[in-house]
């Protein structure tokens, strides 16, 4: 989705209303968040809305200097930046994919089934998937939902996305698109200069 | 997902700190797919010497190593290779358009003894001109905006005759513009120039003719 630089667009002030409507929203997609809300946006900060390219909205702090929380494809759901899912990896849906695929999805590809199924990789498993992994969850997750994409062998997630298949059907066919259009390491809303 | 994570069950609620490259800006443990490598590694050095240890050990690079199959790896090494390659370049060129990059500093007439000064080209060496502008009109005491130029870009424009110390003042204080690379142009004195010669090649011709 942002494979390409993107140029600073307007920034433009939420107002206060808006801001709790965004606070809220953020709650009810990810409600792990919820106990970090505060630090995450502060009720007395100024929440700052960028136009990017392709109809892309990103909510960032207005702090110096500014930092990047969620942005939103029109009315999909709001999708963390990786800033943020570094502050706080444990509060969204995870997968992990293996090292192999690293450097593709690195470089802007699609996420593809096969890095996630294979032995590096980690789906959520109704019998869990050991004592190590228990935080890739036990519930299949439908398509559309929001995943955070982390690395064999790595610390931090490298990739936020909407699913395009359900993990069940991911299991089933190994085949395919997993995430398409995500936001990834060093893509351009990564790099994006916000001051 | 469901109630596995540990975070939620501390009291406090704290954001992690993640430590990012100061060269390729990814978290450490991804430097070595960004193709500066090397520089990515002596920064880390550098900056956070711990976290090098544990990232650059020998256990850790065969542990990243035995988890690929042979042909995978040659792959992922060309790859990575090609990338190198490509950083390089491009920071190459990079750094040959800075040395080339002019600034212009420029005294435009405005209405007989009242000048502008306009200084074009700061933004080759990566001054956001908004914030530039600003700090002249504060050192000068004067009108200071940036405006979109004719032939396409933006330059800064600044209010009175201040050539002299504007050239002082950039190279005084963004260390990052080369002294030489600065040219001063005077355009009101260029076409009195000009016009001097066509007027002297005119008598000379005149007399040339008797």
């Amino acid at each position: 989705m942002f494979k390409k630089e993107i140029p600073p667009g307007t920034k433009s002030k939420v107002k206060s209303s808006v801001q709790r409507g965004i606070r809220s929203k953020a709650i009810e997609t990810y409600p792990l968040l919820e106990p970090y809300m505060d630090e995450i946006m502060p009720k007395k900060e100024q929440l700052d809305m960028i136009k990017l390219p392709d109809r892309v909205t990103l909510y960032a702090l207005s702090a110096s200097p500014v930092v990047p929380l969620f942005w939103q494809h029109m009315d999909d759901p709001l999708i963390p930046h990786l800033r943020l899912v570094h502050r706080f990896p444990d509060c969204f849906h995870r997968i992990r994919i293996d090292r192999g695929a690293i450097r593709f999805v690195l470089s802007g590809a699609a996420l593809m089934t096969p890095g996630a199924t294979s032995p590096g990789g980690r789906l959520p498993e109704a019998d869990g998937n050991g004592e190590e992994d228990y935080r890739y969850g036990t519930e299949e997750l439908a398509p559309g939902t929001v995943v955070v994409v982390e690395a064999e062998g790595k610390e931090n997630a490298c990739m936020v996305g909407q699913l395009k298949v359900g993990t069940k059907e991911m299991k089933a066919t190994k085949k395919g698109a997993a995430v398409e259009a995500g936001h990834y390491l060093g893509d351009g809303l990564w790099n994006l200069h916000l001051d | 997902m469901g109630d596995n994570g540990v975070a939620g069950a501390e009291s406090i609620p704290q954001s992690k700190v993640v430590v990012y490259c100061g060269v390729c800006s990814l978290p450490p443990e991804y430097c070595e797919f960004g193709g500066t490598t090397k520089k990515c590694e002596e920064w880390l050095k550098k900056h956070h010497p711990s976290l090098h240890g544990e990232l650059y050990s020998e256990a850790a690079i065969e542990a990243n190593l035995s988890t690929l199959s042979l042909d995978a790896q040659k792959r992922a090494e060309k790859d990575a290779q090609k990338k190198a390659a490509k950083a390089a370049t491009a920071e190459a060129k990079e750094v040959e358009k800075k040395a080339a990059a002019k600034v212009y500093i420029k005294r435009v007439e405005r209405n007989k003894r009242k000048y502008v000064t306009a200084v074009a080209g700061l933004e080759e060496h990566g001054l956001e001109l908004k914030k530039v502008a600003k700090d002249l009109g504060k050192k000068f005491a004067t009108g200071s905006s940036v405006t979109k130029m004719a032939a396409g870009g933006e330059e800064i424009t600044v209010q009175g005759d201040l050539t002299e110390g504007l050239l002082e003042y950039i190279v005084k204080t963004y260390k990052g513009v080369p002294e030489d690379n600065i040219e001063c142009i005077d355009e009101s004195k260029k076409k009195k120039a000009a016009a001097a010669a066509a007027a002297i090649a005119a008598t000379e011709a005149g007399l040339q003719g008797r």
